[in-house]
């Protein structure tokens, strides 16, 4: 059983409830074993690099710093946000002179000897593609999906280092794998707004409502997302969107844990599908049962 | 020995920082040094005369010229030194410029430099001895390795000038990327039209010989007398009997395959004759896909060809042509934008490259000149064109500008208003460049007068919106984000060397560049010559060229092979290497590590193994000299003993006493 640090990250504690209990229940049934970084504390976010590059880094830092003490050498989260700043801290600590200035604001200094991954590359890398299949009890045969990674997951390549910088699949093939029909969805690592939905509320449906439309554009009948705060942009405010821009969308927009949960056919109140804002039973509906999908 | 030294002061080059008048007293105490003096300019008439001069008064038999780099004017005054009535290679050479002055800012040390550098020269030329060049006989005729405009001139013109001529061509046909461009700038002529007539003549001429289908398999010798092996690969039709008449392509059932030449727009039947103007028009099997040598069924061209010329059963067959000179005209190839992610990578069909674009324009092409985009076949309105596709990136290892784009561009642009005169164009350019006789006043005409809009910045993807493509960039000169529907997305392809050139380079020993350009011997001065004697190069094959530049270079080349053939005898550098037959055991050492085949082993007359250079073909490298363990070769004017000489007066062996 592979066994890995997890760090959870704020907004698994809040706007995400549904992204952390899916993740923790999805990894288990695939024989993942995470384990909570002690005392976790922020990342930062956004607030905390555009401030101070030090701070920044001593944050996400100390967090690397509590791994090593676990005598672990690798921790995972699901946001991407998080995973940006554990992932620059490391890279820029590679300067020993910014190592030393990070490490002189914090009481246990950092090795920086842990790699930060996302848990979609840990699924995608670690777990046998066969045994999910294997594990499919519900195929997800009937539902188009688009897949939506957001812009920072893969990006800056030299930093993140895991799968296209431009056209990512990981996200595409696993869902490919669970029975889905995955639509070729153009706008794959575009911007969704970000934080400019608290604001510039105008950026975020100007955004996030060209996502939605090349979304419908190629027939989706459901976003998955590996982000938290892409997921809120399209899903929280896709009703501002609709009225900003006068259309009329409703595409459920999920967590690829919650799907993949779905397939595996995972306790829903583990899934957290009732956290959604746009109502998912339409999408999940066209989903064939197994008995028809033979 | 009587030695005349020279030290040049180059205008300010050299005396600049170093005291040229103290470096030649210094010289005259050197051994043998009966004479020295400094001079403005060497190289200039005086120069050389106060050279002759200065050899007959003071009765000299050696010159040390103390200057530039003997690569400038080594010749010169190697020419100077036999008029004053010595041997050319009694002459030695020490840069000074490059060397010294150009690198050193300091006088006193330059000047000590230099003064070390003469000296060493001085020791050289005391060990120096006369040289005599031997002459060998040439084969009068030219290989010419590749049929597009470049290659088909230089055929021409070395066949107008007398000598026999044997262009062998990759493809089916002669003609290249001109024969596939629908019309050329900036003339805006059609670029079949123009080119045709110079197939034609080649097809013609009665002193050229054509092998098309055809790859060089190896080149030996040297220059005036280069055996070369051509492999033509099998068409399996008979040529000889074939005429063109096109029958089998009209019943070949096996369509499944991409047609080259029309750069995989449309399919093309197994046997084909790929465009009207073809030369030679004969038809050839394409073996990868013909349903008969793939599945061994079918031979529909077989039956229907009316002059049974059709054979399964050809093979290759290499044919052996003796030439004295060989031009490299083996062209260019475009780009793979797949490399760029934020274009598609292929997942849209709409997204085409610039070659593309030209066959969709031509009335030869696969939509009969309608320009049809491929996905749906609709005629677009909104037509984008993205320069710089592989060309001035670094990230794709493409730094280089490949010259042409953008002027085919506007070309494009132009000929699309003209082809669907209620369509837009947009242009995304990095800069215009367009330097050339009525260039600039062609892109101009692109702009002003056909409409199209041009905007200045690069482009960060295209995606599917619809059934239009929207291309969103930077318009860097009004800093805003700009979003383009387009119906079809041209890529300006830049250029990148010919597949397969670097193999073929080694053939030849030709040397590609970085890039796989061939290079040229000297950048501005020899920019058709190589460094291996007897091989030239011309057209794109050098680096990016439009058709005037490859036509120029075509007819330079040509004129080069003229100029070295029409001597009836030519002379080779005795500077090789010499085997002392008394010392040589036959090891065979050198046979094996000569880059050149240049060392034979022969048996003395006690039938005794012992190596021998052939002189034509050695190159003066020096290899085999260092891999003799006998000490047997020495390499005539770098012998052991005066490149030592030249050691031992850069460092004097001293005796030091040790007291501790």
């Amino acid at each position: 059983m592979l066994k890995i640090a997890y760090y959870p990250g704020c907004s698994g504690q809040g706007t995400s409830l549904e992204y952390d209990s899916s993740t923790r229940a999805v990894c288990k049934a695939l024989g993942v074993e995470l384990v909570d970084v002690p005392d976790w504390s922020c990342c930062g976010s956004t607030p905390a690099h555009t401030v101070n590059h030090v701070l920044s880094s001593a944050l996400s830092a100390r967090n690397l710093a509590q791994v090593e003490v676990m005598g672990m050498d690798k921790v995972t989260t699901p946001c991407p946000s998080c995973l940006t700043n554990l992932r620059t801290a490391a890279h820029k600590m590679e300067d020993p002179e910014f190592k030393a200035k990070s490490n002189a604001l914090l009481d246990v200094p950092c090795n920086n000897t842990v790699d930060a991954q996302s848990v979609l590359q840990v699924l995608a890398e670690n777990v046998d593609p066969e045994l999910i299949k294997s594990k499919v009890v519900k195929p997800l045969t009937g539902i188009k999906i688009a897949c939506y990674y957001g812009c920072i997951m893969n990006r800056p390549p030299e930093v993140m280092k895991f799968d296209h910088h431009e056209n990512p699949m990981a996200m595409d093939n696993l869902m490919a794998l669970l029975g889905a029909e995955v639509v070729p969805f153009p706008l794959k690592v575009e911007c969704c707004g970000a934080s400019y939905g608290i604001p510039r509320g105008d950026i975020v449906h100007k955004l996030s409502g060209k996502l939605l439309d090349a979304g419908r554009d190629v027939g989706a009948d459901a976003f998955v997302t590996a982000c938290p705060l892409c997921q809120m942009n399209l899903d929280l405010r896709q009703r501002q969107i609709n009225d900003a821009l006068r259309e009329n969308f409703r595409i459920p927009v999920f967590y690829y844990t919650q799907l993949l949960g779905y397939a595996l056919g995972i306790d829903r109140a583990e899934l957290g599908f009732e956290k959604l804002c746009v109502d998912p039973r339409l999408a999940l509906g066209r989903i064939k049962q197994p008995a028809q999908a033979m | 020995m009587r030695i005349g030294v020279f030290i040049c002061h180059c205008g300010s080059n050299i005396a600049g920082t170093v005291d040229c008048p103290s470096v030649a007293a210094t010289a005259l105490k050197y051994p043998d040094v009966v004479f020295s003096t400094d001079t403005m300019y060497a190289c200039s008439e005086p120069g050389q005369d106060a050279i002759i001069q200065a050899v007959k008064e003071k009765n000299l038999d050696g010159v040390v010229v103390a200057s530039c780099t003997p690569r400038m004017h080594e010749q010169t005054f190697r020419r100077a030194v036999e008029r004053a009535g010595l041997n050319r290679y009694m002459f030695e050479m020490a840069n000074i410029r490059e060397h010294v002055s150009w690198i050193g800012k300091t006088k006193d040390l330059n000047t000590g430099k230099a003064s070390e550098l003469v000296r060493m020269a001085v020791e050289k030329l005391r060990r120096n001895r006369p040289l005599t060049a031997k002459r060998f006989e040439t084969t009068k005729r030219v290989l010419v390795i590749g049929g597009g405009v470049a290659g088909i001139q230089a055929a021409l013109d070395c066949a107008d000038g007398g000598q026999e001529v044997v262009l062998v061509e990759r493809e089916q046909s002669i003609g290249g990327k001109m024969a596939k461009l629908d019309k050329t700038f900036p003339t805006v002529d059609c670029s079949s039209c123009v080119l045709g007539p110079k197939m034609v003549d080649i097809a013609q001429h009665p002193k050229i010989t054509l092998y098309t289908c055809s790859e060089v398999e190896s080149v030996g010798g040297y220059v005036g007398n280069f055996q070369v092996t051509v492999r033509r690969k099998a068409t399996y039709v008979d040529w000889t009997k074939c005429t063109g008449c096109g029958l089998c392509v009209e019943k070949c059932p096996s369509r499944k395959h991409p047609d080259p030449f029309n750069e995989n727009l449309c399919n093309a039947p197994s046997i084909n004759i790929p465009f009207p103007q073809a030369i030679p028009k004969k038809a050839a099997i394409n073996p990868v896909s013909c349903l008969m040598l793939t599945k061994g069924k079918c031979g529909a061209c077989a039956k229907v060809c009316p002059v049974k010329c059709i054979d399964f059963e050809q093979k290759d067959e290499l044919v052996t042509v003796d030439v004295g000179a060989i031009v490299v005209a083996t062209g260019y190839d475009l780009f793979d934008w797949h490399k760029y992610p934020q274009y598609g990578e292929g997942r849209y069909k709409d997204v085409i490259t610039s070659m593309q674009y030209e066959r969709l324009l031509s009335a030869s092409g696969p939509t009969g000149g309608h320009v049809k985009r491929p996905s749906d076949g609709k005629e677009p309105k909104n037509v984008v064109f993205i320069q710089c596709v592989g060309s001035r990136d670094k990230s794709v290892n493409r730094p280089y500008c490949s010259g042409f784009c953008c002027m085919y561009t506007a070309k494009q642009a132009i000929l699309t208003k003209d082809h669907i005169p209620d369509s837009q164009s947009y242009v995304f350019y990095m800069d215009i460049r367009s330097p050339g006789k009525l260039y600039d006043e062609f892109t101009r005409r692109a702009m002003e007068e056909y409409g199209a809009q041009y905007v200045r910045g690069r482009v960060a993807m295209i995606y599917p919106k619809g059934d239009k493509l929207i291309v969103r960039g930077a318009d860097t000169l009004a800093g805003t984000q700009v979003e383009v529907p387009a119906d079809l997305v041209v890529l300006a392809v830049g250029a990148e060397a010919a597949k397969g050139a670097v193999q073929l380079g080694e053939k030849l020993r030709v040397a590609p560049d970085q890039y796989g350009f061939f290079v040229e011997s000297h950048p501005k001065l020899k920019p058709v010559e190589t460094n291996t004697a007897g091989v030239f190069l011309a057209g794109a094959c050098q680096g990016p060229k439009d058709i005037p530049a490859s036509v120029g270079q075509g007819s330079a080349a040509a004129a080069k092979v003229l100029g070295l053939l029409s001597k009836a005898m030519l002379e080779s550098d005795p500077a090789v290497s010499r085997v002392n037959p008394a010392r040589c055991v036959g090891c065979g050492k050198c046979i094996q590590t000569c880059p050149f085949g240049a060392i034979k082993e022969v048996q003395d007359r006690f039938g005794n193994p012992k190596a021998e250079v052939i002189d034509t073909v050695c190159q003066g490298c020096g290899i085999c000299t260092v891999t003799c363990p006998q000490g047997a070769i020495q390499l005539e004017h770098f012998t052991d003993n005066q490149i030592l000489a030249e050691v031992n007066a850069l460092c004097p062996p001293k005796m030091f006493a040790n007291y501790e």
